[in-house]
């Protein structure tokens, strides 16, 4: 057995787990209030509920779900873009997810049904296999995803590609986002849990700024259980001692300077602009585009993308009554919204939060149709865990 | 889409190598790893891209980091940190 194969194992260390929850518990107790915190990555929501951690977080201790799933963040006009381009008969390669994300009217798998050619990949690397397979077709490729998915679209920009091949850029920034957040009025926000595999391209330092202006801690945290539950201790401690500073909790991936090599590459490629985030706001800076040398490669500058013919239809009336705007901002929570776990489910989704399997809706359906709490003992953790 | 997994490469043909993820091997590509990588390396996956080398000195090194926290958050509490650090013992066998 190669010496790493049990390492992972070791972060799923049942005794480790449960000293972690029990000096969590312990240091929630000792604040004597409620503590809210927010975590802004789908992979931790993820873990969180696979692993049944929200049942041995401390009462008192209110872990939130930001907008950290980029599928469900995926605006209605660039899903509209996507599908105006199958219309028009061009082959689109997108992350599995994308399908079922609502546009205005109808999602790419309605698309599909309709006769459009939509092809699921697993990378980037197979939408380029694809446009290389028919050369006489154009293939765009609809890129979703945060900073880490972003680098990987930059660096088949800047290699080889095939000249039916260009990218329609839905690709979105953390950073700014988390500036939105910490912002909002209404926010009871104390300190955030910031995601481990985008730190690891941007760098821990990205977030030195962001504590000095909004008086909150970052704790940068890793995707397995006792990652999660040790960023948890260590943000609750900075909230408790009102450090507002920033503690990378996840060292085996994360440096201060992250990865100089792919944001080279990022930011050669994209450029930030301002742009709506599906549900949450204007994100100034939060969204990346093709840089003006890349037309070449940019489907918006490569064809006339006619959204006009989307629009014929009024959107869903239920889509109305769909708070995932609110469960993304942190405001509420799936058992809030009046469609969730009766006209929303996974196998005919509402809203993005259901779609995705990194939504909100969609993982606490999968784990109970409720809050996933799996009995709210201290040790279900460690049962989950052996 | 955003799990990055770890992988330990087995192979490596220019940018692009061959990585096994517990028995299972796919290609990953390697222009975007800001560090060398070698045959027996084990690197941070995501979407067939290796986006960071795994020095394994850290994982260690987590692993050592937790039970500081533990110690540091146990100190407010004796009884229980003293606790929490039998089972951390007895797990490590010592």
């Amino acid at each position: 057995m190669p010496p790493m194969a049990a390492d992972p194992l070791k972060f799923r260390d049942p005794a480790r787990a449960r000293a972690l929850s029990s000096a969590l518990e312990a240091v929630t107790r000792q604040m004597g209030r409620e503590v809210s915190v927010m975590h802004v990555c789908g992979s931790h929501e993820q873990a969180i509920a696979r692993f049944g951690l929200r049942a041995v977080f401390p009462r008192g201790l209110n872990v939130i779900m930001g907008p950290g799933c980029p599928v469900c963040i995926t605006d209605v006009p660039e899903v509209d873009e996507a599908i105006a381009l199958a219309r028009q008969g061009v082959h689109i390669a997108t992350y599995g997810d994308m399908l079922r994300v609502p546009g205005s009217s109808r999602s790419l798998a309605d698309a599909q049904a309709e006769g459009g050619h939509i092809h699921v990949v697993y990378s980037i690397r197979q939408a380029l296999d694809l446009a290389r397979s028919i050369p006489d077709e154009n293939v765009v490729f609809f890129a979703t995803g945060f900073e880490t998915t972003a680098v990987t679209t930059a660096a088949v920009v800047l290699g080889e590609v095939p000249k039916n091949f260009s990218i329609l850029s839905a690709h979105k920034y953390i950073p700014p986002v988390m500036e939105i957040v910490a912002e909002m009025p209404d926010t009871r926000v104390e300190g955030f849990l910031a995601a481990g595999h985008a730190a690891a391209i941007t760098g821990w330092g990205i977030f030195e700024d962001f504590v000095a202006h909004h008086d909150t801690p970052v704790v940068v945290a890793g995707f397995e259980p006792l990652d999660i539950l040790a960023g948890l201790l260590r943000l609750v401690e900075l909230v408790r001692d009102r450090e507002h500073t920033v503690i990378n909790m996840f060292p085996r991936c994360v440096t201060r300077e992250g990865n100089a090599r792919a944001q080279e590459q990022l930011w050669r490629v994209f450029r930030p602009i301002g742009g709506r985030w599906r549900g949450i706001a204007h994100v100034p800076n939060g969204n990346l585009r093709l840089r003006d040398e890349w037309a070449h490669v940019d489907a918006r500058h490569r064809f006339t993308i006619d959204l006009t013919s989307l629009w014929d239809q009024a959107p869903p009336a239920r889509a109305q009554e769909c708070i995932c705007g609110d469960i993304m901002a942190g405001i509420s929570s799936p058992d809030n919204c009046p469609l969730f776990g009766t006209a929303c489910v996974p196998d005919a989704p509402v809203g993005a939060c259901m779609v995705s399997g990194e939504g909100t809706c969609r993982i606490w359906h999968q784990y109970g149709g409720a809050r996933p709490d799996l009995s709210g003992s201290i040790g279900a953790v460690c049962g989950v865990l052996r | 889409m955003c799990l990055g997994v770890p992988g330990r490469i087995v192979a490596i043909n220019g940018l692009v190598a061959t990585a096994d993820f517990w028995g299972m091997r796919r290609e990953v590509r390697l222009e975007l790893v800001d560090q060398p990588v070698e045959v027996g390396d084990y690197i941070l996956n995501h979407v067939g891209y290796a986006i960071r080398r795994i020095p394994e000195i850290e994982i260690q090194a987590t692993l050592d980091l937790y039970e500081e926290l533990l110690r540091e958050a146990g100190a407010s509490n004796d009884l229980m940190a003293a606790d929490v650090k039998a089972e951390i013992d007895a797990t490590n066998g010592r």
